[in-house]
């Protein structure tokens, strides 16, 4: 247990570090800001005393050691555009990336666990054939075509709802299921297979014969057995889409992480775009370590396999 | 799944059939050049409304450029694209999956830590910032996809690899003195192949929404080209007066993916039993290598990464 332990966190640190090399290294190699922040007049004297005001003089190494070492203090350095320190730009659009996301989850959660269990009792209805089409669809369509026509649809077409842009619950709706439609429909085939197996196991058989009524059987005995492999999973999707907010945020013009990486991208405003990234997949990664023990520590034969 | 019959399931057949038609034979198909419009004609909609032109049967875009052609233009790209990007990222995968598995010990624990942390990485997000920083270009795209999606090849093939290795021949080969190239080469891979067959045609929907996203975001193959995420994206400031130019591309993108998935799906039924029960235990077993792992059926992962990450 201890050395799986070990060796998941390593991994994990591992990973973070790749992370960190790839933007550091892609974002130093793309080109100078420098011509961006300057005038088109701007003298070769000028260009060089803003490199040496922004450290880009020094050698790449250099520059990386200083950055890692700089990240480890939790000092990500200041937007290179509005000077102010990267932390406050990138505590500015957390919050919003987050509401989306646990929103997004819950959705997709209270979507796709009923619809998958009464697809596994109903299996062969129509119920179960109709959520399986939801379930295939979902699968098979970019999240940034199903947020512009669900934007079309309730936005512009009846009006009901807001196009994009944050505020009240209402805003919240469409891009909440537009992250969580693809997510849902795999919990619906997760809870699915899931209930099909206990559904089909001794104690359930027993329960109906001690004459339960149905939906306790299915709720409390079914489900609940279930329902492991499903919460974990949940846990691992909202850790994903904060992966992806750049989608969902871009379409909804939501004020979030994502789309700030993205404006930065187009401004070249480096440190942003790093700490931005480097944010997001912290998260990811850690949450996707929690998840991992989680597990183990709940399934005592993972536990035991892998020690 | 949908499909579980013997014979090869019609829908998504004839759907890809078709696809790959339209690609090859764009020129022909195409009634107008996808690149080049008239501006006198734009943003006229589709034929069977008031404004609409029998010449531009799905309508124009706010260049005047043929939706339809545009269309029919772009189903290379994302063919092109799924292609290449599987057949290189195969490639590796393959080769580091047989080395890996057949080799065992400090080779398989190094090149099996950095699949691990291959897979561990947020895909979309890497992949737009590789992109946009080496600016957005056709190879640029293929290389990125490519790289994010070689360690799915190399952690299936060394699993097979492993299983196919305890097998008598493969013992017998050896106690014949024959080399470890000869052995993986002929004893080992074409083993593999079937499976092989089946991660390619499971990925290539994934492909096509990752290429789909990051063309959207900008950050894909650059315009004027009629790639679909592009067309999307242009729409977008017109949805309310000219919604055609966003939705019919993304139809195109949903039955594609739509219909590799299912062929997926049935390719893996009827090829290779043994990866459906894989995909099972891993869900159920090892969430986070379920979520990069191939798509599988009930592994409800496939291309997690992709929506997840929010494809």
């Amino acid at each position: 247990m201890w050395r799986y332990l070990t060796g998941r966190v390593l991994q994990t640190v591992l990973s973070m570090l790749v992370v960190i090399s790839i933007v550091f290294v892609l974002t130093r190699l793309s080109g100078n800001p420098v011509h961006l922040l300057l005038d088109v007049n701007a003298t070769e004297r000028d260009q060089q005393i803003l490199m040496h005001h922004l450290g880009l003089d020094k050698p790449l190494p250099v520059q990386y050691g200083i950055y890692v070492a700089n990240i480890f203090v939790g000092d990500f350095g200041n937007s290179v555009l509005t000077r102010r320190p990267v932390v406050e730009h990138i505590w500015e659009r957390l919050p919003a990336t987050v509401e989306l996301g646990l929103v997004g989850m819950v959705l997709s959660v209270l979507i796709g666990v009923p619809l998958g269990m009464y697809s596994a009792v109903r299996r062969g209805g129509a119920l179960d054939l109709g959520a399986r089409v939801f379930a295939v669809l979902g699968q098979s369509m970019p999240a940034f075509w199903l947020g512009l026509m669900l934007i079309l649809f309730f936005g512009v077409v009846l009006g009901v709802l807001p196009a994009g842009g944050r505020g009240g619950p209402l805003h919240l709706i469409l891009p909440a299921f537009t992250l969580g439609y693809f997510t849902s429909a795999a919990i619906m085939r997760l809870t699915r297979s899931a209930m099909l197996e206990v559904l089909g196991s001794d104690y359930i058989k027993f329960a109906r014969l001690k004459g339960l009524h149905e939906q306790v059987v299915l709720w409390k005995h079914g489900l609940k057995n279930a329902l492991l492999p499903v919460v974990t999973f949940a846990v691992m999707l909202f850790v994903q889409f904060l992966g992806g907010a750049v989608v969902t945020e871009t379409v909804f013009a939501w004020p979030g992480l994502g789309r700030l990486i993205l404006e930065s991208i187009t401004t070249r405003d480096y440190p942003i775009v790093q700490a931005g990234v480097l944010v997001l997949s912290a998260l990811y990664l850690t949450g996707n370590l929690f998840v991992d023990l989680l597990y183990s520590y709940l399934n005592p034969r993972i536990r035991h396999a892998r020690s | 799944m949908l499909a579980r019959r013997r014979e090869i399931p019609w829908f998504p057949g004839a759907v890809l059939a078709a696809l790959v038609f339209t690609a090859v034979f764009a020129f022909y198909l195409a009634p107008l050049s996808p690149t080049e419009g008239d501006i006198t004609q734009k943003l006229i909609p589709p034929v069977w409304m008031e404004r609409g032109d029998s010449a531009h049967p799905l309508g124009t875009d706010r260049f005047g450029r043929d939706v339809l052609s545009r269309i029919i233009y772009g189903s290379r790209i994302s063919l092109i694209v799924s292609l290449i990007a599987i057949g290189v990222a195969g490639t590796i995968g393959t080769l580091l999956g047989l080395i890996s598995g057949y080799r065992g010990g400090v080779t398989d624990a190094i090149l099996m830590r950095v699949t691990d942390v291959g897979l561990s990485l947020p895909t979309i997000l890497i992949a737009v910032v590789l992109v946009a920083v080496s600016e957005p270009s056709f190879t640029n795209v293929v290389l990125v996809i490519a790289l994010l999606l070689w360690p799915r090849f190399a952690r299936q093939v060394r699993g097979e690899t492993l299983a196919i290795k305890e097998q008598d021949f493969v013992a017998l080969a050896v106690v014949a003195g024959r080399s470890s190239t000869w052995i993986i080469s002929r004893h080992i891979f074409p083993n593999v192949v079937p499976t092989l067959l089946v991660i390619s045609t499971l990925q290539v929907g994934y492909v096509v929404l990752l290429e789909g996203t990051l063309s959207f975001l900008g950050v894909g193959v650059p315009p004027p080209s009629p790639a679909w995420g592009l067309m999307i994206a242009d729409g977008r400031g017109f949805l309310a007066t000219a919604w055609w130019i966003s939705l019919f591309p993304g139809l195109a993108m949903v039955l594609t993916v739509l219909s590799v998935n299912l062929m997926g799906d049935w390719l893996r039924d009827h090829l290779d039993p043994k990866l459906r029960q894989l995909g099972r235990a891993a869900v159920l077993e090892a969430p986070a290598a379920a979520s990069v792992g191939p798509a599988v059926d009930e592994a409800p992962v496939r291309g997690a990464a992709a929506g997840g990450d929010g494809v």
